[in-house]
C-alpha cells in the first residue's frame, strides 16, 4: 500500500508490542533473578550478581536431586518426540485416503486434546491401578506396580502430543501437490520410494516441527503426569512441588536451567527447519527453467 | 545403455521388473495400510485415553474405605460429592459454590483471552503484510508455549508479591502506603496467570480463521461505504466465527479442568473443579474423585456441544 499505514496500525501494534513484553516480561525477571548474589532474596532488586544459585543446583546440595528429575525428563522428552512423529506421519499419511473408523480416530484426537488432563491422568491411573490388582490376584502376589515413566507416564504425555502432531499433518497436507507423488509414479517409483525420495523430503521441516512439539510439550508437561507418572518424579513436577516450599532464589534457578533446555531445543528446530526451507528453495524445483 | 544398468538406475521401466513385482501374491490392498498407519495412534488412544475414561466411569460407581477401592456398585462417590446440597437450600453447597467459582474463573479468564486473542490475530492477519515478518511475529507469540507453564507461573512472584516490582513501583510513585495484598495467591493473579499461559490457544484459530478471509470482500465493504467498524462488525467477524469458536473451547475447556494454575497462583486457597478431583485423589478416594471427573466431564461436554453447534470443526481443521 502507498499510501502509508492507517492508525489502526499503530493502534494494534503498540497492543501487539504490549502483548509480547506481558507474554516474555515476567520470565526475563525470572532469569535475571537466577543470577542473584549468594544473599539474594526472590524479589528485586538484585543482591548482585553471581551464578551461586544455579552452581549450587548442579552440585546437588539443593533442593532435589536434580540430576535424576533431569535425566528422567530428557529420556521421556526424547522417546515421546520420537513416538509422535513416527505415529503422526503415519497416520497423517492414512488420512490421505478414506478409510473406515477415519472419524473414530480423528474426533478421539480431538477429544484428547480438549478433555480436562486431571482426567486422562486419573483415568490412566486408576487403569494401572486395576490391572497391577488384577496380577496381584491371579499371577504374583509380590508385584508392585505395573505403573512408571515409561508405561502410564509415556501414554499419558502421547495422548497429549498426538493430537498437537496428527493436526500438524493435517495442515501439511492440505498445501500437498498430489502430482508430485503421481509423477513418481510414473517414474515407476514403489510406494516406499515415492515417500522416501519424494514425500518426506517435502514435508521433512513440518515433521521437524511435529517433533519440536513432541518433545518441548513433553518435557515441561505436567497435569497429565501428576496422577499417571507413578512413583518418580519427572522435572516439572518437581518445581511444581517447590512453589509452595521454598524461600530462596533455587526455584528460579531450576527454572533457569529448564527453560534453556526447552530455548536449546527450540533453537536447533527452528534453525533445522530454516536449513532445510533455504536448501529446498535452492535445488528444490526447476520447473519453468526449461531445458538445460 | 544395457538392460542391467536400466534395471539397476530405475527398476520399474523394465516391463518384466514391474509385472513381476505387481504378480507378488503380498500386494497390500490399500485399505489395509490405512490400518497399518493409523493403527498405532489408535491403540495409543484407546489404551491411555478411552479406556480410562471408561474406567474412570466404572470406579464412579464403586464403593470406598479409607485406604481402597472396593469393587462394588455403590452411588457413595456422587452422594459424597453431593453431601448437604438439599438439606443446605437455598445456600449452595460445596460443589454448588466451587462450581459457580470454576464458571466465574472460566468466564473471566474466556472474556480477556478473546479480547486480546482477537486483536492479535487481527493484526498479524491484516496489518502484517509480510510472510517473513508475518511468521517472525507468530512465531515470537508461539515460543513461550513451547517453555514450562510452571516456571511461566512463578514468574509472577517477583513482580507481584508483597516487595515486588508493582508493589515496590506504586509505593515510590506513592499511589499507596502499604503493599497491595490482592496482587498474588488471589483470584486476580489466577486469572492474570490463566491468561497469560493460554491467550496462545485463542490466537492461533483465530489468525487461521482471518488469513483465509479473501481481501477483496474487505476491499468490497469499503467500496460499498462501509466503515471500518462496520467491516469489522459484518465482514470480518463473522468469517473469524469458527476460529473464534474453536479458540474459545480450548479456552474453556482448559480453565474448567484447570487445577496447576488455580493451585500455584490461588495460594492452594481458591476451590475449583479439577481440584477437587486432585483434593480427593491425595486422600486416595478415587471413587469420589472419578465421580467429580464424570460430573466435569458432563458439564464440559455440554458447553463444547453448544459451542459446536455455532460451527462444524471438522470443516474448519
Amino acid at each position: 500500500m502507498k499510501e502509508g499505514r492507517p492508525r489502526s496500525f499503530y493502534v494494534l501494534a503498540i497492543f501487539f508490542a504490549a502483548y509480547v513484553l506481558f507474554l516474555y516480561g515476567p520470565m526475563i525477571a525470572i532469569y535475571v533473578l537466577s543470577f542473584q548474589g549468594p544473599q539474594g532474596g526472590l524479589t528485586f532488586p538484585m543482591n548482585g550478581v553471581s551464578t551461586f544459585w544455579i552452581a549450587k543446583l548442579f552440585q546437588g546440595t539443593g533442593i532435589v536431586d536434580l540430576g535424576a528429575a533431569f535425566r528422567r525428563s530428557l529420556l521421556l522428552g526424547v522417546i515421546v518426540m520420537i513416538v509422535t512423529v513416527v505415529l503422526s506421519v503415519a497416520a497423517g499419511m492414512a488420512f490421505r485416503r478414506k478409510f473406515r473408523a477415519q472419524s473414530i480416530l480423528f474426533y478421539s484426537a480431538i477429544a484428547s486434546l480438549i478433555v480436562p488432563s486431571i482426567i486422562t491422568s486419573l483415568g490412566i491411573s486408576l487403569e494401572f491401578r486395576i490391572i497391577d490388582d488384577l496380577i496381584k490376584a491371579h499371577w504374583n502376589e509380590n508385584f508392585e506396580t505395573s505403573m512408571g515413566l515409561l508405561t502410564s507416564g509415556l501414554g499419558a504425555h502421547l495422548t497429549w502430543t498426538l493430537p498437537f502432531g496428527l493436526l500438524i499433518m493435517f495442515a501439511i497436507f492440505n498445501r500437498f501437490d498430489p502430482r508430485l507423488e503421481e509423477a513418481a509414479r510414473d517414474l515407476g517409483a514403489t510406494p516406499w520410494q515415492t515417500f522416501r525420495h519424494v514425500v518426506l523430503p517435502i514435508i521433512l521441516p513440518s515433521v521437524i516441527g511435529i517433533g519440536l512439539f513432541g518433545f518441548t510439550l513433553s518435557w515441561d508437561e505436567l497435569a497429565r503426569s501428576s496422577q499417571a507418572i507413578g512413583a518418580v518424579n519427572t522435572l516439572p513436577l518437581d518445581l511444581q512441588g517447590l512453589t509452595t516450599t521454598v524461600t530462596n532464589p533455587d526455584i528460579y534457578a531450576l527454572g533457569t536451567v529448564i527453560s534453556a533446555v526447552s530455548f536449546t531445543v527450540i533453537a536447533l528446530a527452528l534453525g533445522t527447519i530454516a536449513m532445510l526451507n533455504k536448501r529446498q528453495a535452492a535445488k528444490g524445483s526447476d520447473a519453468g527453467q526449461g531445458l538445460v | 545403455m544395457s538392460e542391467e544398468v536400466l534395471q539397476q538406475a530405475s527398476p520399474g521401466l523394465i516391463p518384466g521388473a514391474g509385472t513381476a513385482r505387481a504378480a507378488k501374491p503380498t500386494r497390500l490392498s490399500p485399505s489395509f495400510i490405512s490400518w497399518l498407519q493409523a493403527g498405532p495412534m489408535m491403540l495409543v488412544f484407546l489404551a491411555f485415553f478411552l479406556i480410562p475414561l471408561v474406567f474412570v466411569v466404572i470406579v464412579s460407581f464403586w464403593d470406598y474405605n479409607e485406604y481402597q477401592l472396593l469393587p462394588a456398585f455403590s452411588g457413595r462417590g456422587y452422594t459424597d460429592t453431593f453431601e448437604g446440597c438439599i438439606a443446605q437450600l437455598p445456600d449452595l453447597c460445596t460443589i454448588g459454590r466451587t462450581y459457580v467459582m470454576t464458571l466465574k474463573l472460566c468466564f473471566m479468564v474466556w472474556a480477556i483471552t478473546l479480547f486480546i486473542g482477537f486483536w492479535v490475530a487481527y493484526f498479524l492477519a491484516f496489518h502484517v503484510k509480510s510472510k517473513t515478518w508475518q511468521m517472525g511475529l507468530s512465531l515470537l507469540c508461539t515460543i513461550p508455549f513451547w517453555t514450562s507453564n510452571v516456571i511461566r507461573m512463578i514468574a509472577w512472584i517477583p513482580l507481584l508479591g508483597r516487595n515486588g516490582l508493582v508493589n515496590s513501583g506504586l509505593i515510590k510513585t506513592g499511589l499507596i502506603n502499604h503493599p497491595v495484598e490482592w496482587l498474588l495467591f488471589s483470584e486476580f493473579s489466577v486469572v492474570l496467570a490463566l491468561v497469560h499461559l493460554f491467550t496462545f490457544f485463542m490466537v492461533v484459530p483465530i489468525f487461521n480463521s482471518m488469513i483465509r478471509i479473501d481481501k477483496s470482500l474487505i476491499e468490497a465493504a469499503y467500496d460499498a461505504g462501509a466503515t471500518g467498524f462496520q467491516t469489522l462488525v459484518n465482514v470480518i467477524i463473522p468469517l473469524a466465527k469458527p476460529g473464534i469458536v474453536i479458540g474459545s473451547i480450548f479456552v474453556i475447556t482448559i480453565v474448567m479442568g484447570d487445577f496447576i494454575t488455580i493451585g500455584v497462583m490461588g495460594g492452594q486457597q481458591i476451590a475449583a473443579a479439577g481440584k477437587i478431583i486432585e483434593t480427593r485423589v491425595n486422600a486416595l478416594q478415587f471413587p469420589a474423585a472419578a465421580a467429580n471427573a464424570v460430573i466435569l466431564l458432563v458439564i464440559t461436554f455440554l458447553i463444547i456441544t453448544m459451542m459446536s453447534r455455532i460451527v462444524d470443526i471438522k470443516k474448519e481443521l
